[in-house]
């Protein structure tokens, strides 16, 4: 990152830098992500996280070659849009070669490296999607 | 209460890396030509939207400086921001002013000067123009790698190529070349597109829309002061606005912008026109071609192509002028260059000066019907704003 972020905003989100969790409605029954504590579909309140499914598909995908500072060492970053069934997910691909990638492949999360810190070289962790090896 | 609305003077700054001037000096170049072509003095003027997305620039009250600059202090003033429709926005806001008999003069005034910070902090910032937390900071996703995405899947499922997006750069490219107010004003072939490094693929350098600096401007009148002064005003005839989610994992396909198409309609609504003959009733449109897919994407959004169709209309020139729709003959956002705040009041003078039959004559189009469409979109369909502007005086 070439701008500074105040430390609550990484505090406030850390269990979601490691867990695929959504949002359901208690009300409603639909599962959202990413989640809130109002139901984007009925507005109800009385919502609950869940646990999101760690396989899907992958929808559409882009490779970017010119990505924001942190992410540098990485280039070509490869992004993808995933189907999680009842959401979607945006994340970053691993584990894979531009010649495996297709709309449609069934991809799995596993937590990476995501980042580093600019000054203090901390590493930032989260979760990741490759293509599915094995059933 | 609801009056009509017509632009009575128009005012656009050369589009560029303009590190010659600041950014009321930028601001002044557009304001002057505006309120010189309307004949009125700055006293007439009673209020100013003022679109600037800013963050990346010096001055952090862009509209207070400018108007300060321009002579305009005192008028009703505050600044719009709808990303990179900012400016039609603030054409919106300041159309509704004298709309609702609040004013009857009233200015829109577009300011960008993007390349104030370097590179990889515009690119921060427009990497940030969705949703922070979900899809920008913990992917790295960057603002191309949004429509990216889009066109990813388009081409999947319709079987549009590299090669019909790279066509849309180089027809935007070739009207740049005849506007002098371009940022870009070099035709480029289908081929150095093609060569050209990828960004965020499939987009290469260039299918995207440039870092800009640039100003543009718009008087505009009620019914009753236009006619005082000028003879040929071009009306707002009307206004569709939408917006859209966030998140774009929220979105329910990523073949077209549902925000587009619902300000499609409802500017059609709002005029008695129907997306199905909609080509028949627009002259000329500017559509929002931030990256070429985009403006494939516009085509179908605004009802230009069937559904899957969109880039059919590219490879068999149809964008042309000439061609059942002539898109972007000012260069589009692609070439023209995206001063953000400006780009939206941009078209409308672009569009203006098409109506009147005053631009460079290599790219003015010909004018039947006497009806222009501006489509701005900010951010990846986060918020859309469709105008329509005429020579006929709406109906009421």
């Amino acid at each position: 990152m070439s701008m500074e972020y105040s430390v609550p905003i990484y505090w406030r989100n850390r269990v979601n830098y490691y867990k695929l969790i959504g949002g359901r409605c208690k009300k409603c029954g639909r599962v959202f992500f990413p989640p809130q504590s109002r139901c984007p579909y009925c507005s109800s309140d009385n919502v609950e996280p869940v646990s999101l499914p760690r396989i899907g598909r992958l929808l559409s995908y882009t490779v970017s070659y010119n990505p924001p500072e942190g992410y540098k060492l990485q280039t070509p970053l490869i992004i993808g849009l995933i189907d999680l069934g009842e959401t979607r997910i945006i994340a970053q691909l691993t584990d894979v070669s531009l010649e495996e990638i297709s709309e449609g492949i069934e991809v799995e999360a596993v937590v990476r490296k995501i980042r580093e810190d600019r000054t203090a070289g901390l590493i930032h962790y989260g979760y990741k999607f490759r293509p599915v090896i094995s059933h | 209460m609801t009056r009509n609305v017509a632009i009575v003077g128009t005012g656009h700054s050369k589009f560029g890396n303009r590190h010659d001037v600041n950014m009321p000096e930028l601001a002044w170049e557009a304001i002057k030509q505006a309120i010189d072509e309307a004949g009125i003095e700055q006293k007439d003027v009673e209020f100013v939207s003022f679109s600037n997305v800013g963050g990346w620039s010096s001055e952090g009250l862009a509209s207070v400086v400018s108007l300060e600059y321009a002579g305009l202090t005192g008028a009703g003033l505050y600044r719009v921001e709808a990303a990179c429709s900012s400016g039609s926005a603030a054409i919106k806001a300041a159309h509704d002013a004298i709309a609702s008999g609040e004013a009857d003069i009233a200015m829109a005034i577009g300011l960008e000067k993007m390349n104030e910070s370097p590179t990889p902090t515009v690119i921060e910032f427009i990497g940030r123009a969705g949703n922070f937390f979900w899809e920008f900071q913990n992917f790295g996703l960057t603002f191309p790698g949004y429509y990216a995405l889009y066109a990813t899947a388009y081409m999947a499922k319709h079987g549009a190529t590299e090669e019909d997006l790279c066509k849309v750069a180089v027809k935007n490219h070739y009207y740049a070349s005849l506007n002098p107010k371009a940022h870009f004003p070099i035709p480029i072939t289908v081929e150095k597109c093609m060569k050209s490094r990828y960004i965020a693929w499939p987009l290469k350098l260039y299918d995207c829309s440039p870092i800009t600096d640039g100003a543009a401007a718009v008087v505009l009148a009620s019914e009753e002061v236009a006619k005082k002064l000028t003879d040929s005003p071009v009306w707002i005839e009307s206004i569709g606005v939408s917006s859209g989610t966030s998140n774009l994992s929220r979105r329910d396909d990523f073949l077209h912008l549902e925000a587009g198409t619902l300000a499609a309609d409802r500017a059609y609504k709002k005029a008695g026109l129907s997306r199905d003959d909609i080509v028949k009733h627009v002259d000329v449109a500017e559509v929002h071609d931030c990256f070429t897919i985009a403006e494939i994407l516009a085509y179908e959004d605004l009802g230009f192509a069937k559904r899957g169709e969109g880039y059919k209309l590219i490879r068999d020139q149809e964008t042309y002028k000439g061609g059942k729709i002539p898109v972007n003959l000012s260069g589009g956002l692609k070439a023209k260059g995206h001063p953000l705040g400006a780009t939206g009041i941009s078209m409308a003078v672009d569009l203006s000066r098409q109506l009147q039959g005053r631009v460079e004559k290599e790219r003015q189009a010909d004018i039947k019907v006497g009806r222009a469409l501006a489509h701005n979109i900010g951010g990846t369909g986060h918020y859309a704003y469709v105008t329509l502007y005429s020579l006929s005086k709406p109906r009421r």
